[in-house]
């Protein structure tokens, strides 16, 4: 490791070249590796069927353990919000949108945004650790031994359960943070409780906010999952690798997340 | 018997999961209307409709009626097309009924207000209401207003 320092100090500016493309290549191939790795997970989703039980475990590991950070910060989200929405409205006399600024925020970018950092955090790490660790311990390599498709008996399961949890969990997220700005905004600040609903009803629709809403969560859900899984398939086998692998998950599914809104919110309610 | 009770725990989170959609469904989201869009469709012909949007709200004795369904533009008369959609339970709107693009509260969102008229017939589906009234410019009001005022000045 020393010597490799040493060396990259005084490199010639050829060697210097050599490295950024072993790096190049380096990120190319993980992009690859991750991309084979999704469609062969896809090709596996068939099968899952007959075995659903490993599914519905995974739920329960990824989807039901999240339940209780969701339900708590999209019950404070909300709150927040109706609180800020609240005293910025007010000035215009207009504290009668609040239920419009609280339930749009919360359906189109706040819930499955938030629910997927959060997921990224909760349950994207604890399966990369989970894989990695796996790795390590040579457990999937012993599945192989024994005829045992690791991609299908360990991976594709988890896959799953995260593509079905990320969009109930972020409709969980909504849900309760706009139950969140109701108890704030009526219940504390006194905005009517009919204007907080009827104005809420005529500005969310159905097709144009929620459906958006789910598939944003749905896209969400695959990549965040499908980042945890790769990562902890993909980890070195050490505790490093194990520990680096984690932090790359939590990273670069919030970017992924993050970038892929943007995309998505251009694509549904921009005009570009 | 664990995964008896991880089985449990996974039908309620799903639960809850389709609970909460439903919820922002009914609750949150204008499916009542959505399910209202089988009303019949009038048109009207504006001067100018700034700010009004499809979806807009068409009221009468600021009852909410129906709602815009399409906007258009003629090329021949150069004027706004509006196509609204009317809920079939109000199907007694007299033929002569005169419709003005309308703002709710200062800042408010645009909204078209029907005045009924006093005629014998009734609109039907497809018909045009001819006595329409524009949304009012606040800068063409303000240039009005000040023109005015100049030409008060120079007398």
């Amino acid at each position: 490791m020393a010597r490799e320092r040493k060396s990259a100090e005084v490199a010639s500016p050829l060697q210097a070249a050599a490295q950024l493309g072993r790096a190049a290549l380096g990120t190319f191939e993980r992009l690859g590796r991750g991309h084979l790795l999704l469609l062969e997970l896809a090709i596996r989703l068939p099968g899952l069927l007959p075995r659903f039980g490993l599914v519905v475990q995974q739920v329960y590991a990824v989807g039901v353990l999240s339940l209780v950070i969701i339900l708590v910060s999209g019950l404070f989200v909300g709150m927040v919000l109706g609180l800020q929405g609240y005293t910025t409205l007010v000035d215009f006399g207009a504290e009668q949108s609040l239920g419009t600024v609280v339930a749009l925020t919360l359906v189109r970018e706040l819930g499955p945004v938030v629910t997927a950092l959060l997921f990224a955090g909760r349950a994207g790490s604890a399966l990369t650790a989970e894989l990695g660790l796996m790795k390590a311990t040579e457990q999937l390599s012993g599945m192989e031994m024994m005829a045992v498709d690791p991609l299908k008996r360990v991976l594709a399961p988890r896959f799953l359960a995260g593509i079905i949890s990320m969009p109930l969990l972020a409709a969980i997220f909504s849900a309760v943070g706009v139950m969140g700005g109701y108890a704030v905004g009526v219940g504390l600040l006194g905005v009517d409780e009919g204007a907080y609903w009827s104005q809420m009803q005529s500005s969310v629709d159905l097709h144009e906010d929620i459906y958006n809403g789910v598939i944003k969560s749905l896209v969400f859900g695959v990549v965040a999952t499908w980042i945890a899984v790769f990562e902890g398939y993909d980890a070195a086998p050490t505790s490093e690798g194990v520990s680096r692998a984690t932090t790359r998950t939590v990273v670069h599914t919030s970017l992924a997340v993050l970038g892929l809104d943007f995309v998505l919110t251009a694509l549904m309610f921009g005009e570009i | 018997m664990r995964s008896r009770i991880v089985e449990i725990w996974v039908g309620v989170f799903v639960a809850a999961g389709l609970a909460a959609l439903f919820m922002l469904a009914m609750r949150v989201s204008n499916l009542t209307v959505v399910s209202q869009e089988e009303g019949y469709e009038v048109i009207a012909k504006f001067e100018n409709i700034s700010g009004l949007k499809v979806r807009s709200p068409v009221t009468m004795a600021g009852v909410r009626i129906g709602r815009v369904s399409d906007i258009g533009f003629d090329p021949d008369t150069f004027q706004a097309v509006v196509t609204m959609n009317i809920d079939p339970n109000y199907d007694m709107l007299p033929e002569d009924t005169s419709a003005s693009i309308l703002t709710s509260g200062l800042l408010g969102e645009k909204y078209i207000g029907l005045e009924p008229g006093g005629a014998l017939e009734n609109l039907k589906a497809g018909d045009e209401i001819h006595l329409t009234q524009s949304s009012l410019v606040l800068e063409q009001l303000i240039g009005q207003f000040l023109f005015s005022k100049a030409t008060e000045s120079d007398k």
